[in-house]
């Protein structure tokens, strides 16, 4: 008797001895577990999407999933995304990356692809803190907090995400925990579904780093807290939607229709060329 | 609708900026990302203008650094791509212009060099990042850079400047002078048919048995297409043929960036070229590149009015350096004379080239070139 031993999701994954360096415990396989359920739920054609992540611990999803994939240099992956996307729009382009990635180093490509209304999917895994290089103070750190590069204290407000998503333009804005996996799954379905700049942030735990930060030691406490500190409200205002100790404030924030870049500049293209055979 | 073609074949009167956009136009280029940077925003305009014409695209990033990563992203999904930028741009595309390298990405830099450091001279030329073009990203490795010095090179060498990156997978740098980007003259735009294009190699393996990274015999590894079902990873970190990263392992390190290096290295006598002029028997031999190898022309032709045996050695490639070319000349020369629109840069190739022939070294600070007689004297020194 031959025993099983495919999982149903196996296809998503690459079978190259991949190895994942994540610790035990991390909220990165949650997510890439639901990232792969929503693709396998949507019936994506592989061949059809392509992977971009940065740098940090996240960045090496890009080389666990069964689709061409790139991962970049520190910061950079939006820009590298709009590149493939502008140069083959049928593709679907998924930025898959870190807080400090997205927002501190790459903060300004953020903005701008979201501004543009760029057809790209970005999914930020955010876990407070520089996890790869051992616990520094991030662009997301709370106030107070310590890491090894605050060891007095954070001292700098850290940025509300969805808030600056929507002010900067996207048109689907969504932050779940790595506790509610189900709704965060529908919400990268509906990411992956909508056309235009889509942002779901992913409240995760990294017990081993960021964990000695704040005296939550293993994953469980970090589910608890956002078990216990999680408020989820559809379509509330993002200005308030800022994390503290006690509230994380969950749900959809945007879901808005405004053209993209592609089909303007696929529109004026089009503009150009009539106008010029017309002209003829 | 001829201003609607892709290749605007014919006579012209053109900029250096605008002939490298209709050269890049003419050899294929379908992607531009740029920033705005005098002395290189002409190129970006006339893309802006003439991309949409042939249903390609043009984007305005947000940054230099976004408009590198955005051209490897769309040389990756299979196009022909190109930025163009001025000093304190290349600067800022530094460490992707690595990523580049070593994800083996063909794409175009143009640089259309003014004064630094820093903000610099904008509007003033100089040949001030001729060794940035080889050394700016860090780690080990090679690319190719190429020096126009006409208009007309400007067309010419953006169009060998894509072969290039195609052929050997490597940023390929078209290194201009705000002087002859700035610059109008007469070009003339070969029927299409005329036109050398090289395309990458593609996988001659069905998906599955591809390996992103395993060279042919000539070094560079076939490229498959985004899109195309051949699901594979590129990295910027140290990685097997396969794609895998290899973080640890001092085998892949070497292995990896010895052929990066390799590929360019070993095939420096296709990729390099040099214009010799009045050569034959020159004991004083000008090697300049750009604008200044106009003004060394003149000189060594006074010279030779004056019964001096000089020649001019103009490089067209500076970067892999024609390093063979110059020792060669140097063996029957008695000395080399170096102009260059900078405070010592490329000279020093030249002068660990030339072994023992003493190179008298020229330097220029501030938008003009050498005047020819400024040349001449320096060649006059050495006879």
């Amino acid at each position: 008797m031959v025993l099983e031993t495919t999982h149903p999701l196996d296809i998503y994954l690459r079978e190259t001895g991949m190895h994942h360096i994540w610790c035990t415990g991390c909220g990165n396989g949650i997510l890439l577990s639901s990232f792969v359920t929503a693709l396998k739920e949507l019936e994506v054609n592989l061949d059809k999407i392509v992977i971009v992540s940065g740098i940090g611990c996240i960045g090496r999803i890009a080389g666990y999933i069964n689709a061409d994939s790139f991962h970049t240099t520190h910061g950079r992956p939006i820009p590298f995304a709009i590149g493939v996307k502008l140069a083959n729009p049928e593709l679907k382009v998924i930025v898959i990356s870190g807080d400090g990635d997205l927002f501190a180093i790459g903060g300004n490509h953020f903005i701008h692809a979201a501004r543009r209304n760029m057809d790209i999917k970005v999914i930020c895994v955010n876990n407070f803190n520089y996890g790869m290089t051992g616990g520094q103070q991030g662009p997301t750190t709370p106030l107070d907090v310590s890491t090894s590069t605050t060891p007095y204290g954070n001292i700098e407000h850290p940025f509300n995400l969805v808030h600056l998503a929507a002010g900067s333009g996207a048109v689907y804005v969504a932050r779940w925990t790595t506790l509610h996996v189900r709704r965060l799954t529908e919400s990268i379905k509906k990411a992956l579904q909508k056309e235009g700049f889509s942002f779901v942030e992913v409240i995760s735990q990294c017990p081993e780093i960021f964990g000695k930060s704040t005296k939550k030691g293993n994953p469980v406490d970090f589910m608890n807290w956002f078990k216990t500190a999680s408020e989820i409200q559809h379509f509330s205002d993002p200005a308030k939607a800022e994390i503290t100790s006690d509230r994380i404030p969950l749900g959809e924030f945007v879901d808005i229709e405004k053209p993209t870049y592609e089909k303007l500049l696929k529109e004026r293209i089009t503009q150009i060329q009539s106008k010029a055979q017309g002209g003829a | 609708m001829t201003e609607m073609s892709r290749t605007l074949s014919g006579k012209h009167f053109y900029s250096g900026d605008l002939a490298c956009a209709e050269g890049a136009l003419a050899v294929g280029c379908k992607f531009f990302a740029g920033y705005p940077i005098t002395p290189a925003t002409e190129i970006a305009e006339r893309m802006a203008r003439r991309l949409p014409q042939i249903g390609a695209t043009y984007i305005q990033m947000e940054d230099e650094i976004a408009s590198i990563a955005a051209v490897i992203g769309a040389s990756y999904a299979g196009l022909k791509a190109m930025t163009a930028t001025s000093g304190p741009g290349f600067s800022l595309m530094q460490e992707n212009i690595g990523l580049a390298v070593m994800t083996e990405a063909p794409c175009v830099i143009v640089d259309v060099m003014r004064g630094g450091p820093s903000t610099g001279q904008p509007t003033m030329a100089g040949q001030q990042d001729v060794m940035q073009a080889k050394w700016g990203s860090h780690g080990d490795y090679e690319i190719i850079a190429l020096a126009p010095s006409t208009v007309q090179e400007a067309f010419d060498l953006t169009v060998e400047a894509f072969n290039y990156a195609e052929t050997y997978r490597v940023p390929t740098m078209v290194m201009m002078d705000a002087i002859v980007g700035h610059m109008w003259e007469k070009v003339v735009i070969p029927p299409q048919d005329q036109i050398l294009i090289r395309d990458r190699k593609k996988p001659s393996v069905p998906p599955g048995a591809y390996m992103p990274f395993k060279p042919d015999k000539d070094l560079v590894p076939p490229m498959a297409v985004f899109g195309d079902g051949y699901h594979f990873h590129a990295t910027g970190l140290t990685h097997e043929e396969d794609g895998r990263p290899r973080t640890e392992s001092i085998k892949a390190q070497q292995k990896l960036v010895q052929r990066l290096c390799d590929k360019i290295r070993k095939n420096s006598d296709k990729i390099v070229k040099v214009k010799p002029t009045l050569m034959e028997d020159a004991e004083v031999v000008v090697i300049a590149y750009g604008i200044e190898s106009r003004a060394a022309l003149s000189a060594v032709r006074k010279a030779r009015e004056a019964g001096i045996k000089a020649g001019l050695l103009k490089l067209v490639t500076l970067w892999p350096f024609p390093e063979k070319q110059v020792t060669e000349i140097a063996k029957n020369a008695k000395m080399i004379v170096m102009p260059e629109m900078n405070y010592g840069q490329l000279v020093r190739e030249v002068e660990r080239a030339a072994k023992d022939t003493p190179v008298k070294f020229l330097p220029k600070l501030g938008e003009e070139p050498h005047k020819p007689d400024e040349i001449l004297e320096a060649i006059k020194g050495g006879v």
